[in-house]
């Protein structure tokens, strides 16, 4: 594994700066390594620079007091779950957000983690980023769907209802000719780096489908022809299971707004179907069943 | 566009359409033939990846057919794939496929009238849509768009 210690901040808030929860979750997270229950504690810590928030992998009590949590939190840890260096650390804990808990809700229907490896330290979450991140705007688990210690003031969660999913809408106002303008205009600049698919804690295939050769599906190079198909790939792949954490876009190095092929998947399957992922670790998701009698339109 | 020859693909099930295709044969039903037949064992087996695969290829339509929900050969497979294509159609839309290129049918064993017809239409609205040239122009490279060219007019000899 790599050395933790360059990823740990160097510097700690003094006392008087941190709020209750962080607190109570500090303790928390120390007595949880004092006793030995975890290994570690992923959570975040302190940035480089004021701005920004880091991931840190506690593994001793006394760093305890490097974990922060406040608007700069808003990537979704669990994409750590994935990695063999921390499966096999056996039983962790982690700080999460209620979108990130949805992941690992997904990842336990899944079979992808142990839940008896996991200590879930939820958070009470209203939103991330100043001004709030627009995955923000459509949350609907401020507090975490799964935990098993939560953290914060417990508010009420807002609903899914018919003004959700504004984000879609200047998109499907555009005529079909515009949006293909608009997509492949992006997709052009795509490098295919997969930093998006690296990010996604929902990505866990050990040898995902454009790695394969024999037969080569999605032509590698970064060419207009390969950037349409990896793009749609991977929005697709995600239908039923992405929980919209927008880690897609926020990792993007040339900033194409991957989040909305996603969103989109997750707007149809709710209409649809009814369902959102990550809500419970049971429900199957509409791509793994059906109905008899289910009868579309479009079949002629 | 009356002298266009289409490029069209067709991924049919082998229980039920391809033997459907099979009794539109032997009855010597006339119907249009610009479309290639891809056999797969059951709609459930096509991936999206194959449909979008296939105009990557220069296909300028690409049609899948299968059993009627209910006749599915392995019980289920054909509900599975229409959940799927419900989402697939969708998310096409969204990226700005023209979906009238692609085309979703039930067709039995027994039914060769049907896959006549449903393959003269198809064909037909092929024909008027003309080339893809959309998706070419955009997500293909210009050496791409001319080697599928030189694919074309290679294999326009064994029609």
């Amino acid at each position: 594994m790599t050395d933790t210690s360059t990823y740990i901040a160097a510097g700690k808030d003094s006392d008087a700066n941190v709020s209750d929860t962080v607190k109570s979750l500090r303790k928390r997270a120390r007595e949880l390594l004092e006793s030995g229950d975890v290994k570690m504690v992923i959570g975040y810590g302190q940035g480089f620079t004021s701005t920004r928030a880091i991931p840190v992998f506690i593994t001793s009590p006394d760093d305890a007091d490097k974990l922060i949590f406040d608007k700069r939190c808003s990537y979704n840890l669990t994409m750590f779950l994935k990695k063999a260096e921390i499966k096999a650390m056996g039983r962790i804990a982690i700080v999460v957000k209620g979108c990130d808990a949805k992941a690992i809700n997904v990842l336990l229907y899944e079979c992808q983690v142990k839940r008896e490896n996991l200590v879930i330290l939820g958070m009470v979450c209203t939103g991330m980023g100043d001004p709030t991140e627009d995955k923000c705007a459509d949350c609907n688990v401020y507090v975490p769907p799964i935990y098993d210690e939560l953290f914060g003031e417990p508010v009420t969660n807002k609903q899914w209802n018919e003004n959700t999913f504004q984000r879609l809408k200047e998109l499907e106002s555009m005529s079909r000719e515009e949006r293909f303008e608009f997509w492949t205009g992006h997709f052009s600049r795509c490098i295919k780096c997969y930093a998006c698919r690296e990010a996604c804690p929902i990505c866990t295939c050990t040898v995902c489908i454009t790695d394969k050769n024999q037969p080569q599906w999605i032509p590698t190079s970064p060419h207009k022809l390969g950037n349409f198909h990896w793009n749609y790939t991977r929005a697709f792949h995600l239908a039923g299971r992405c929980i919209g954490c927008d880690e897609c876009h926020r990792a993007c190095p040339v900033d194409i707004p991957l989040a909305l092929l996603n969103w989109k998947l997750i707007k149809d399957l709710y209409v649809d179907f009814g369902f959102i992922a990550g809500m419970d670790p049971e429900t199957k998701p509409p791509m793994a069943t059906y109905v008899e009698g289910e009868d579309e339109e479009f079949m002629k | 566009m009356t002298d266009f020859k289409p490029k069209t693909f067709a991924f049919i099930c082998n229980w039920c359409t391809y033997t459907g295709a099979d009794l539109a044969g032997t009855s010597r039903m006339k119907q249009e033939a610009d479309f290639r037949v891809i056999k797969v064992p059951c709609t459930g087996r096509i991936d999206p990846e194959f449909l979008i695969k296939a105009f990557e290829q220069g296909a300028d339509g690409v049609w899948v057919s299968g059993c009627h929900p209910g006749d599915c050969h392995y019980i289920s497979g054909n509900y599975f794939a229409q959940r799927r294509w419900h989402a697939f159609r969708q998310e096409l839309e969204f990226l700005g496929i023209d979906l009238r290129r692609l085309r979703f049918t039930w067709i039995s064993a027994s039914e060769g009238r049907k896959f006549a017809d449903q393959a003269t239409d198809f064909v037909k609205t092929i024909r008027e849509l003309g080339p893809y040239d959309e998706f070419r122009k955009r997500c293909m490279d210009p050496e791409q768009v001319e080697s599928t060219e030189t694919i074309k007019s290679s294999e326009g000899g064994d029609k």
